[in-house]
């Protein structure tokens, strides 16, 4: 048997980035527990497109927790309560009968609401065409062996490298702070030989972005790295750090 | 020179301008802790301890402008950064909850801050900037703290110093880029010790000095 909870919503609906947003509230009856998050919201918007309302318009994509682009702050945690999942595998049996869920989108200034919980992350991809990559000539397929790097060092560029850029370090911040995601597309590059010939350059320009795209200061709160989804650790800050004051300081980069 | 500003200037060169003055003030704390663990050496001892570090001359008069200048770059940079992630969230969140990342500290880090900087102003005006031609430097702290007001004031002021240090200390290693499996756990830890040291060493100075005076 499958069991069925009735939730009350208190969704925050804004027609478009101009105008005013608030709060409405839903009545989520019947919902299987098996259900992910954003499978009850499409119960939710399946009823409402039924009644002839505009349904909550969300972001989702792969719902499969590897995309990035899901995400919604629910009961003041993004991507809801649970630790190391993005919302699409946060599943309603971490809800009880008769909860109260509120649900509103990433806030920062960099974020934009676009519509109702659909927000503009685009301040992120200018974060990584500043130098989230690494200049290749083309040619022949070099050789998988060709240049030795230790387990220790894969592993560390991999966990950095797991990095979705969903946005929920910001949305988490208390100062929306983008610094756990661009230090994991720096680290992931700079622990890397590929990545070295650039590295000053690359960490530079990000953080200049960064600054620019209007995110705040990160004052070392953790609520980023409690909150990621692909649990990137705070290690990867301190990392960027020292690779912003080798560069700032000690390399020709101006 | 304009790297220099770039550098300094950029979200995390503020970070830096705030760790290394406030490393400095930890530094700070430790001397000025240590030179006040003379009052438990009674009146004579306190005072000779003052006058041997008035002595000093030149070299004080150095250390104060050091330390006024530390002062003022983290008031400054603090005060920035402070308006500045106000700004960066200009829609709040209607529901609030910590992923538990947050502690006291550095939850109310502005608010600690803001507080010491004027408890600083109210400590020099009382103990620094005072006549001292006709009374001794120990009779000056133990007249002030046998009013009640002024010791629950600085009891009150101390554990607010050590709830700004306890986050204050292991975040200046995390933005110096000193985060290290090893050492990371030693660093909080010792963030935490310095806390209380600071705490119950600096606060119960004055409830010391009442009882004897």
């Amino acid at each position: 048997m499958t069991k069925t909870i009735n939730l009350t919503l208190k969704v925050w609906r804004q027609p478009s980035t101009e105008s005013k947003g608030g709060f409405e509230t839903y009545q989520a009856s019947d919902i299987s527990t098996d259900m992910s998050f954003l499978e009850m919201l499409d119960v939710v918007n399946e009823k409402l497109t039924m009644d002839g309302k505009e349904p909550i318009a969300f972001d989702h994509d792969c719902r499969e927790g590897i995309c990035g682009q899901c995400g919604s702050v629910v009961n003041g945690r993004a991507h809801g309560p649970e630790k190391g999942t993005t919302l699409c595998q946060l599943h309603m049996r971490h809800f009880s009968d008769g909860d109260t869920i509120a649900i509103e989108p990433f806030r920062a200034r960099a974020f934009k609401v676009l519509k109702d919980l659909m927000v503009d992350r685009s301040a992120l991809d200018k974060v990584i065409q500043a130098g989230g990559y690494v200049s290749v000539n083309t040619g022949g397929t070099p050789d998988a062996n060709a240049i030795p790097i230790s387990k220790e060092i894969a592993d560390k560029a991999m966990d950095a490298a797991a990095c979705i850029g969903c946005g929920a370090c910001v949305a988490a911040c208390p100062n929306a702070s983008a610094m756990l995601f661009v230090s994991a597309k720096v680290s992931q590059l700079a622990l890397l030989p590929q990545g070295r010939p650039e590295a000053a350059r690359r960490v530079t320009a990000m953080v200049r972005t960064m600054d620019k795209m209007g995110f705040g200061n990160c004052s070392n709160e953790r609520e980023c790295e409690a909150e990621c989804p692909k649990e990137i650790s705070i290690t990867n800050i301190a990392r960027m750090n020292r690779e912003f004051f080798k560069a700032g300081f000690f390399s020709a980069t101006k | 020179m304009s790297w220099f500003v770039n550098t300094l200037g950029s979200s995390i060169g503020k970070k830096l301008m705030m760790a290394i003055s406030g490393l400095s003030f930890c530094g700070f704390l430790v001397a000025h802790l240590a030179g006040n663990l003379f009052i438990y050496g009674g009146r004579d001892a306190f005072n000779s301890y003052a006058t041997h570090l008035h002595s000093l001359g030149p070299l004080v008069t150095i250390a104060e402008l050091g330390l006024l200048t530390m002062a003022l770059i983290h008031v400054l940079t603090g005060a920035t950064l402070f308006y500045e992630n106000l700004q960066s969230r200009p829609q709040r969140y209607a529901v609030n909850k910590s992923a538990g990342g947050r502690t006291i500290g550095s939850a109310t880090m502005p608010y600690t801050g803001a507080f010491l900087l004027l408890f600083v102003i109210f400590h020099l005006l009382n103990f620094h900037f005072v006549d001292k031609t006709h009374i001794t430097i120990f009779d000056i702290v133990s007249k002030s703290f046998s009013h009640p007001a002024y010791v629950v004031f600085y009891v009150l002021a101390m554990i607010i110093a050590g709830i700004h240090v306890s986050h204050g200390l292991w975040s200046a290693f995390q933005t110096l880029g000193a985060n290290h499996p090893k050492y990371m756990p030693v660093i909080m830890m010792l963030s935490l010790v310095f806390s209380l040291i600071v705490g119950i060493g600096f606060g119960f100075l004055p409830i010391y000095i009442s009882l004897i005076a």
